[in-house]
């Protein structure tokens, strides 16, 4: 599109109606949207356009379309993070991440669906209902950020922005056939990310081809000094690295204990076939064990509720979000108490709770700091890792898409579904998910995981860049082909 | 140690200002005993030569100058706010009548 866009075949007028159109047809069916911004999306579109005709092209990616995940605030733009308790709240500030759009030229449609606050796996816990996914409407597009890769994958969007705590990019990306990026921790501004985990939450870039990723991946990056854990270092080369397609001399880490029970065998069978596919490119193939992965999921059960306790007492009825209950009698204290009753929904409560617990005294050390200890091991164990191999891998998820319904009543089921990508977000490193192949048992898209060290960002895009263009001389035509053609209805 | 009565919950609901209703607390409570009980394996591994870790990337001593920058006005302070008088936020009453 940018492309087309640089030769004057089409313009980002068009381009964004095509979208808009495109919404209008499936998104009945998909919803993966929350809100649409056709007049801002529009100038936006039209500002683009003359700036170009002036010879002004502010980036590779100007008068694209963008999906913006709904935990990241616009201004003047309805921001819910699929919660009752921020309805109709207008933000009156952008994020940093927004202005960097904004700046590049990038025309941002709307906001996508997500479970409420960033918390699940499946898009389910969203108050505004599920997202379904374009490849089975009756199953679940991935969470958090389900409502970007289903935009995506229904061709609703073709740039997405996502917030990956645990997996909240790459976990959609896989169930959906499309690619998603979680940065190095502080890679991406954290600044007007609604704050779920504060030390795990990370913004990042999505799409549905590896290149396109690490163009939006450019843009967003960079040093914010309004987020204190920015890192201040050179953003890595990552659109180089993905252009380069070649792994030859590159020593690829296959995570032992990534590949074992509880993955399913279409899975593990597209994934062994991407590994081969880097061998014939050239790669060697290490096996590293990482044993303190087997914990990895407890520890991030108990820190994420723990800072999302603490997080999210912001909302307490007083300065933003809705207020419930003040009849001029009942105290501050029982509105607050009858706001974040009606305001939160089920899995928020659990978290909110889990973490008091896990921080409350006598527990604490038991249960926040012993999780704190996991935390360093599981860093020890991908220090030991990268010592060997330049980068990791791994399916992103266990399992393909499962259905709408299946898992909500057993919250520990879900919680499985992030076991090979929370340990990535615990140790801070890079993480990217991309498509490698559809599922022997059910058809449906495989996600291939890629890791590397903090702030080598560029070696995933390198490796991920090289797997794709096999896979893609391989299949002969992009796996969304295969996707089922999405009716009006 | 992972048991937990539908009265702690009631207590840690009290902590995090959730009112919840008797079957939300029953509720809770199961699933707490279960999700307590899978995520206590931390301690098996969680030695006293361990330290902590809070900061996947250690970042230290961000300071800024102590500058002014334009920031938010009143008007768009206020724009969330559920109810305002006079250029505040308007809140319930925090200390009761007396």
């Amino acid at each position: 599109m940018a492309e087309a866009l640089a030769a004057g075949t089409t313009t980002s007028v068009e381009l964004t109606e095509a979208h808009f159109a495109q919404i209008e047809k499936v998104d009945v069916a998909v919803h993966a949207f929350l809100y649409l911004d056709k007049e801002g999306a529009l100038e936006q579109a039209r500002v683009s356009d003359a700036k170009r005709a002036e010879g002004e092209v502010p980036s590779s990616l100007a008068g694209v379309p963008l999906a913006l995940k709904d935990v990241i605030v616009q201004k003047g733009i309805p921001t819910t993070c699929g919660s009752k308790m921020l309805e109709g709240w207008r933000p009156p500030y952008d994020a940093t991440v927004v202005t960097k759009l904004k700046e590049a030229g990038i025309v941002i449609l709307g906001k996508t669906n997500m479970d409420e606050f960033a918390m699940g796996s499946s898009t389910e816990n969203s108050a505004y209902g599920p997202t379904h996914n374009p490849w089975d409407l009756t199953r679940i597009p991935g969470g958090s950020g389900g409502g970007s890769a289903a935009a995506l994958a229904a061709f609703e969007a073709p740039l997405a922005i996502g917030t990956d705590t645990g997996g909240s990019i790459r976990q959609p990306a896989a169930v959906t056939g499309t690619v998603g990026v979680k940065p190095t921790y502080g890679g991406v501004s954290r600044y007007g990310l609604v704050a779920f985990s504060s030390s795990l939450d990370q913004a990042g870039p999505c799409a549905r081809t590896v290149l396109d990723t690490a163009l939006l991946h450019e843009v967003i990056a960079g040093y914010d000094r309004k987020d204190s854990t920015s890192i201040n270092a050179p953003v890595p080369q990552v659109v180089k690295a993905a252009k380069k397609l070649d792994v030859k001399g590159l020593k690829i880490g296959v995570i032992k204990e990534l590949q074992g029970d509880g993955f399913q065998t279409g899975v593990l069978n597209r994934f062994h076939e991407g590994l081969d596919e880097l061998v014939q490119a050239g790669a060697e193939v290490v096996e590293v064990s990482c044993p303190t992965f087997d914990y990895a999921l407890a520890a991030y059960y108990l820190i994420a509720p723990s800072e999302c306790s603490s997080n999210l007492a912001r909302f307490d009825s007083m300065r933003y979000g809705i207020r419930i209950g003040d009849d001029g009698v009942r105290s501050a204290e029982e509105v607050m108490n009858l706001t974040r009753h009606a305001g939160f929904g089920a899995e928020v409560k659990r978290r909110i709770i889990l973490g008091t617990y896990a921080l409350s005294s006598g527990y604490y050390d038991a249960y926040y700091g012993s999780a704190q200890k996991v935390r360093t091991l599981l860093i020890r164990d991908f220090n030991a890792a990268f010592a060997k191999a330049d980068v990791l891998v791994s399916p992103t998820a266990p399992t393909t898409a499962f259905k709408i319904g299946e898992n909500v009543d057993n919250p520990l089921a879900m919680y499985l579904n992030d076991i090979a990508t929370i340990p990535v977000n615990m140790a801070g490193i890079g993480g990217m998910s991309l498509p490698c192949g559809l599922a022997d048992e059910d058809g449906l898209p495989v996600g291939f995981q890629i890791m590397s060290p903090a702030m080598r960002d560029d070696l995933m895009y390198q490796v991920g860049g090289t797997l794709e263009a096999a896979l893609l001389a391989k299949w002969g035509a992009p796996l969304l082909d295969n996707a089922p053609v999405l009716a009006a209805k | 140690m992972a048991a937990i009565s539908r009265d702690e919950v009631s207590h840690l609901a009290k902590l995090a200002r959730i009112d919840m209703s008797d079957s939300e607390l029953a509720h809770l409570a199961q699933e707490m005993e279960v999700i307590l009980g899978a995520v206590a394996r931390v301690q098996e591994v969680a030695g006293v030569d361990v330290p902590p870790t809070s900061h996947p990337i250690p970042v230290n001593n961000v300071v800024r100058a102590d500058l002014v920058r334009p920031s938010l006005t009143p008007e768009e302070a206020l724009s969330g706010a559920p109810a305002q008088v006079d250029s505040r936020f308007k809140v319930p009453q925090i200390l009761g009548e007396e």
